[in-house]
């Protein structure tokens, strides 16, 4: 089975990653890598398909200074070159979602925006626990 | 009560074709690249249809196709084009079981509702634009005494619709029904999860429509709704969905110098005042029902009450009481006109509540009501159903800032009229709110602070077209559901015509 992947720290003066990739995610990954090339996560709020991580061809979604890089993972084999992938979220959603650890699942479904996942009868989705340093609702 | 025939059984209303291609050019398109894909039931969670797997050629095509109908359909007159609209509410009245049982098997969604809620709504809905078009008229202002600028409406031409999944039927004809009436040719798509319905609303009402004017393409968003975002050849993207896929499509927008209305959702406060329960009377029983409310359409709706705020000193009678009048909303087959709260729409949702659960009792909430699968047993084992939840918390937890999508509600208490705006306005979002007082100065100046686009006073999930839909902050840009919506499709045309023979004089 493959194993989870944890991001490396991103945000300035933090010690502890945030995000990770459940094993089922990092095989889907490297398929959908091969498929589309190097790819990018921006999580999702709002409606229907929403509160989901998104997964695109990296440089697809136009990231900003309204967001924040939560943390960057690498989905490569062992000894393999590396193939990163950056996980973002919007600064607003960030401020009420700092407090949680995310990890990547992949589950049975069917839509989801654009994500690049759908057609393979798939959904990446979010598992959360708290973080063990931040302090929830400060 | 009657239990309407599932499909595929002898007295069914409906009889879904094995197989639905495109719609395009007034027919049948098969797709390009000769792929489909399963149409899952979340009624029982099997297939029951395959479905056109649309891909950038077929968006092509159907682009030529709205492209060679747009100029003409453009010049109709808005006699014509609100007596196509009014046939178009016609069919959908004289086929309301039909579209009913078709709606609830590809959505899940309990069948009293596109009965009585979603087909009578969508029917009224062209015919309000079919009545609103007819109204509008240009305008012009005299410049001075030679001079008058004549303003006129013309269609954008062709225009590209992404469509959600909770309402597929309705929420498609929010955005059909003034594009047609503004005299614009369409390329839709319908939401994945739900691609059926509206291809057996417009096996009814295609013909109605010039060839060209409506076309469907189905398919995965990655695959056909890119393309058809993207693309060069639409004057306008409308979408109806969740943030991160609207700022994509605004960048797209972006990219093409396009317009965009976007509809992203909510986390809708309903704020009880404490005087609602100075009586156990009609106005207390309907406040229940509006705290209820969360369930309805299984919490698959963009302004689902799902953060209710109660005012301290009745918090705890009437949550009591709310609690107790959940615990009888019926869960059971969405076939059954009895049935209160059905299916979600698809296994990746009812996983996403789950984990909003799981991730709401790891904040710390306290489980109030709910909190799991439902299994229904027998046929329905496989189906996709959540029991109403309750939770109670504080606003700063998740629970109280994403939209879950379910019929899941995270409640809390405020202090005074302050602390209840306050908690009210701290949100993301700004789409739906709902205000609940005997009071009406202080319902009113609620109602006027909650920054969101449609607030309820003393009601909820009323949805007349006339009232305008849409939201503040992250939950979107532009109007539906009112003749404000005809200005998203269409461009002024400003004639600016001097009615004198003297010349300006500067050469």
């Amino acid at each position: 089975m493959t194993e989870t992947a944890v991001a490396t720290v991103t945000i300035e003066g933090e010690r502890a990653p945030r995000v990770e990739l459940l094993g089922p995610s990092v095989d889907l990954l490297r398929r959908l890598w091969d498929q589309y090339g190097p790819l990018m996560f921006h999580q999702s709020g709002g409606c229907c398909d929403g509160s989901s991580p998104m997964c695109y061809p990296a440089g697809d979604f136009i990231t900003s200074d309204q967001d924040v890089l939560l943390g960057r993972l690498d989905i490569a084999a062992p000894g393999g070159e590396p193939q990163s992938i950056d996980f973002w979220m919007s600064s607003e959603q960030f401020a009420y979602w700092s407090h949680t650890y995310l990890s990547v699942d992949v589950v049975k479904g069917r839509g989801s925006g654009f994500s690049v996942e759908a057609p393979e009868g798939v959904r990446f989705i979010i598992r959360s626990r708290l973080m063990d340093e931040a302090v929830p609702f400060a | 009560m009657t239990v309407y025939a599932a499909p595929g059984t002898p007295d069914a209303k409906v009889t879904f074709k094995p197989r639905y291609e495109h719609w395009i050019g007034g027919g049948w398109v098969k797709p390009v690249k000769g792929q489909y894909f399963e149409d899952i039931s979340p009624v029982n969670g099997k297939p029951f249809a395959e479905v056109a797997r649309g891909t950038a050629e077929d968006i092509e095509a159907a682009l030529d196709a709205a492209h060679k109908a747009a100029p003409a359909w453009g010049k109709t007159s808005t006699t014509e084009r609100a007596a196509v609209l009014n046939k178009i509410a016609d069919v959908i009245d004289a086929n309301l079981e039909l579209l009913a049982v078709a709606e609830t098997w590809d959505n899940g969604k309990p069948i009293r509702e596109p009965l009585n809620a979603d087909l009578p709504l969508a029917a009224d809905h062209f015919r309000y634009f079919a009545a609103a078009i007819r109204a509008q008229e240009g305008y012009f202002a005299e410049m001075d005494g030679d001079m008058t600028a004549y303003h006129f409406h013309e269609p954008l031409g062709v225009v590209g619709q992404i469509i959600p999944w909770n309402f597929p039927i309705l929420m498609a004809v929010w955005k059909l029904a003034p594009a047609l009436a503004a005299g614009n040719a369409i390329v839709l798509k319908p939401a994945e999860q739900t691609p059926v319905s509206i291809m057996v609303l417009v096996e009814l009402i295609g013909d109605i429509l010039p060839p060209g004017v409506l076309n469907i393409v189905n398919g995965f968003g990655v695959e056909a709704g890119k393309p058809l975002a993207s693309s060069p050849r639409i004057r306008k993207i409308a979408f109806t969905g969740e943030t991160t896929t609207g700022r994509l499509i605004l960048q797209y927008a972006s990219a093409n110098i396009i317009p965009s209305t976007v509809e992203l959702g909510g986390k809708s406060p309903n704020l009880f005042f404490k005087d609602v329960a100075d009586q156990n009377d009609a106005f207390y029983d309907k406040a229940q029902e509006g705290f209820t409310l969360f369930a309805f359409n299984q919490g698959e709706v963009c302004t689902c009450p799902s953060r209710a705020l109660i005012q301290k000193p009745i918090y705890d009678s009437f949550l009591g009481d709310a609690i107790e009048r959940t615990k009888l909303a019926v869960q059971g087959n969405p076939l059954d006109t009895d049935t209160q709260v059905g299916a979600q729409a698809s296994n990746d949702q009812l996983e996403k509540i789950l984990s909003y659960i799981d991730i709401g009792k790891k904040e710390g909430a306290k489980l109030a009501l709910g909190g799991s699968r439902a299994d229904l047993g027998g046929d329905l084992s496989g189906g996709y159903y959540v029991e109403p939840t309750i939770f109670e918390g504080h606003n700063k937890m998740r629970l109280f800032q994403e939209e879950i999508f379910g019929p899941v509600v995270a409640v809390t208490s405020f202090e005074d009229y302050d602390d209840g705006i306050a908690i009210a306005n701290d949100t993301l979002y700004g789409l739906g709110a709902g205000v609940w007082s005997r009071n009406g100065n202080v319902a009113y100046r609620a109602g006027r602070d909650i920054q969101a686009g449609r607030v309820w006073v003393n009601n909820y999930h009323a949805y007349p077209a006339g009232a305008a839909f849409g939201g503040y902050k992250s939950s979107g840009i532009g109007r539906e559901n009112n003749r404000l919506a005809l200005d998203h499709y269409q461009q002024t045309k400003n004639l600016l015509v001097s009615y004198s023979e003297n010349k300006l004089g500067f050469f």
